[in-house]
């Protein structure tokens, strides 16, 4: 339903969005690996003057099994108020839940109860891929033209994955994005520059290199993805692509500055094959196209080999696999997940070319088995993953699972799903919220958190 | 000569001026992008002269088909086709392509501006103006004009207004006022616009 003035949560820029109230809730996508039970989005209390702080408060399970929830968004965010596709008077409300593995959309109202968000509309594989074609749905962000949601796969589970849009009231599915995706094959996350007019994508596999585990020899053999791929985000035609070589595998999550002047953004690579070293990648404009740069590289640790896991035995070394980041609002602090080694890292990014590490905390780890002061178990496993910050940068929370099928490669004997807290000095520096730690309820593992009315990887602006 | 037409398309120059999905504002992101006061002044004119097309185009349909039928039934048509565009964008709202970004240029801007002053109906508001003075011109009131310069001065005046609220609005958020306001001020004016093409539509059927 529209409103006579637009949704309180939308904010003109980022600055403005940073003086944002602070949320009290975040959901998280929650999936059984086993596919045995619904996989679910819980919602998790995080008002610390709440008598249930650190809880899980509610929760809305899915209709069907084996969904694998994943990533998700809203459906509709600051983009609303960009000057030329208003639509600021549609309300954030609901919640667009992809299944990964089943590619079905699940829409969620959370407005008559936050706390109590209810599936209002489930639509089936079969509708997704008569309309556009695509499967194996991924990522989820509210823009210019309705919901953008990318798929890794098309409806025979084969190359090129791709985008597709829904209409962001109706949550019809209107079709293919792309209308010349020129070389792009494998997709894996995508944003933009609306300032810039350019759409970025990036690159994992097929669905038949990824379903089952990582697949070594692919791996080995530098056929997972290795590119991004810039598109002209109105005329939906490719621009350019950019292949960071051989050696580095894995090319995931992408965050754009969120100043829309600027024309950089951060890119990380999971793993270099020649020292199973993770780094950071910076994109940015060079004359007239995109050229990019490593600005962190992330080494390996060594380790005794009876401690990993048999993939990694022969490595002798513990890779970070760094397979989240986010951004702050001010495009100051960006937080790498290093999910092999346990380490949540913070660089001061305000020189995008130079980045400082300004904080760092250890959790779980294939090695480091750190615990949490709230944490009951002393040694955690899995690592941190998926990242989000709070709109005024002073909170970060993560979880601890990266995808069912891949988590017990690396985490052989085990995962079990933790949330936690940290908190952010003013001018840098992390650490943990002591009396945060949600220990995720068994048979379900923690993926993404959104945050309640907005977070710095939901929304984005059209004006510094 | 009846002065009321003149002032209703003047009235509706300064109303489709103050929707901000109809330029200023588009305006405004231009200069803060590229930092700069002179981008909002340039940004106005195409921005302007889209809209004026966007009017032009509906009126010279309008006149192709006066030409054709007397003066009721282009009424009743016009009223029909008014009423039924109003409940199309009652009931699904604004669909279209985004094709012009941050980047646009001048001609670019002149093109959405044009695709959004059409695709809202802005042009459709002024029949009943436009019909009447072309009215008043066949009972020989206006003396010596004949329908298209009475069309061409009705563009003027509108765009006019319309140039002038969208400069001063352009000039006070850009200068003073800033974006904030944006979240709480900018009421849902497709809904207002709907319901001014109902009335226009009325206002031909009562006629």
């Amino acid at each position: 339903m529209a409103t006579w003035r637009p949704d309180p949560s939308f904010y003109p820029s980022p600055r403005m969005a940073a003086k944002a109230p602070k949320e009290t809730l975040a959901y998280v996508a929650a999936f059984d690996p086993d596919r045995q039970r619904p996989d679910a989005i819980a919602v998790v209390d995080v008002d610390p003057a709440s008598p249930n702080y650190s809880e899980i408060v509610g929760q809305v399970d899915m209709p069907n099994v084996g969904d694998e929830l994943h990533h998700f968004g809203w459906n509709a965010c600051s983009s609303c108020l960009c000057p030329n596709a208003p639509h600021p008077h549609v309300e954030r409300r609901y919640l667009v839940v992809p299944g990964l593995r089943s590619s079905r959309l699940h829409i969620i109202d959370t407005k008559p109860d936050p706390r109590k968000p209810e599936i209002v509309r489930v639509i089936e594989p079969e509708e997704v891929a008569e309309r556009a074609n695509y499967s194996r749905l991924h990522t989820i962000h509210c823009g210019p033209e309705g919901i953008y949601v990318n798929a890794l796969a098309d409806r025979d589970g084969k190359a090129p994955g791709g985008i597709f849009l829904l209409d962001h009231d109706s949550f019809d599915v209107l079709g293919q994005w792309e209308m010349d995706r020129g070389p792009q094959k494998l997709a894996y996350d995508f944003w933009w520059h609306l300032g810039h007019d350019t759409m970025i994508t990036s690159e994992w596999g097929t669905p038949d290199t990824f379903e089952n585990g990582l697949v070594p020899e692919v791996l080995l053999g530098s056929n997972y993805g290795r590119r991004l791929h810039f598109w002209d985000l109105h005329t939906r035609k490719h621009l350019q692509e950019i292949d960071f070589g051989e050696e580095h595998q894995l090319v995931f999550e992408l965050r754009p500055a969120h100043d829309p002047t600027k024309a950089y953004g951060f890119v990380g690579c999971v793993i270099s094959l020649k020292d199973l070293s993770a780094s950071i990648w910076t994109w940015y404009r060079e004359g007239n196209q995109w050229a990019v740069k490593k600005v962190i590289e992330i080494p390996a640790e060594p380790a005794d080999p009876d401690l990993l896991p048999p993939l990694l035995k022969g490595f002798q070394a513990v890779p970070p696999l760094v397979t989240d980041i986010d951004l702050s609002m001010d495009d100051r602090f960006l937080y790498v997940s290093c999910w092999g080694t346990g380490d949540m890292i913070q660089y001061d990014v305000s020189d995008p070319l130079a980045p400082k590490e300004t904080g760092r905390v250890r959790i779980g780890g294939i090695v480091a088995r750190a615990t949490h002061p709230k944490a009951s178990n002393g040694a955690l496993n899995g690592g941190p993953q998926m990242v989000e910050i709070s709109r005024d940068g002073k909170r970060v929370y993560f979880t601890n699972s990266l995808y069912g099928a891949i988590d017990p490669q690396f985490y052989p004997e085990g995962l079990d799903g933790w949330m936690v807290k940290l908190d952010v000095g003013d001018n840098g520096g992390i650490s943990f919220d002591e009396n945060f730690f949600v220990d995720w309820p068994k048979g379900h593992r923690p993926h993404q958190v959104r945050l309640e009315g907005g977070d710095c990887s939901s929304d984005s602006y059209c004006y510094p | 000569m009846d002065f009321w037409p003149w002032l209703s398309l003047a009235g509706l120059g300064a109303f489709h001026g103050a929707n901000p999905a109809m330029g200023w504002l588009f305006a405004v992101a231009l200069g803060l992008h590229r930092q700069s006061a002179r981008t909002v002044w340039l940004s106005l004119l195409p921005i302007a002269l889209g809209h004026a097309a966007a009017i032009a185009t509906v009126l010279a349909v309008m006149a192709a088909f006066e030409a054709v039928m007397d003066l009721r039934s282009l009424q009743l048509v016009a009223a029909a086709f008014i009423l039924a565009f109003a409940g199309y964008l009652a009931i699904y709202g604004h669909r279209h392509r985004v094709r012009v970004g941050m980047r646009a240029g001048m001609a670019g801007l002149a093109a959405w501006s044009f695709l959004m002053a059409t695709s809202h109906g802005a042009g459709l508001m002024l029949v009943p103006a436009v019909l009447s003075l072309c009215l008043a011109d066949q009972a020989g009131v206006a003396g010596t004009t004949d329908s298209l310069s009475v069309s061409l001065t009705a563009i003027a005046v509108h765009t006019g207004a319309m140039l002038t609220v969208i400069a001063a609005i352009a000039l006070a958020v850009f200068t003073w006022v800033g974006l904030a306001g944006l979240r709480s001020a900018w009421i849902n004016f497709d809904r207002l616009w709907i319901a001014a093409l109902g009335a226009t539509g009325i206002i031909l059927l009562v006629w």
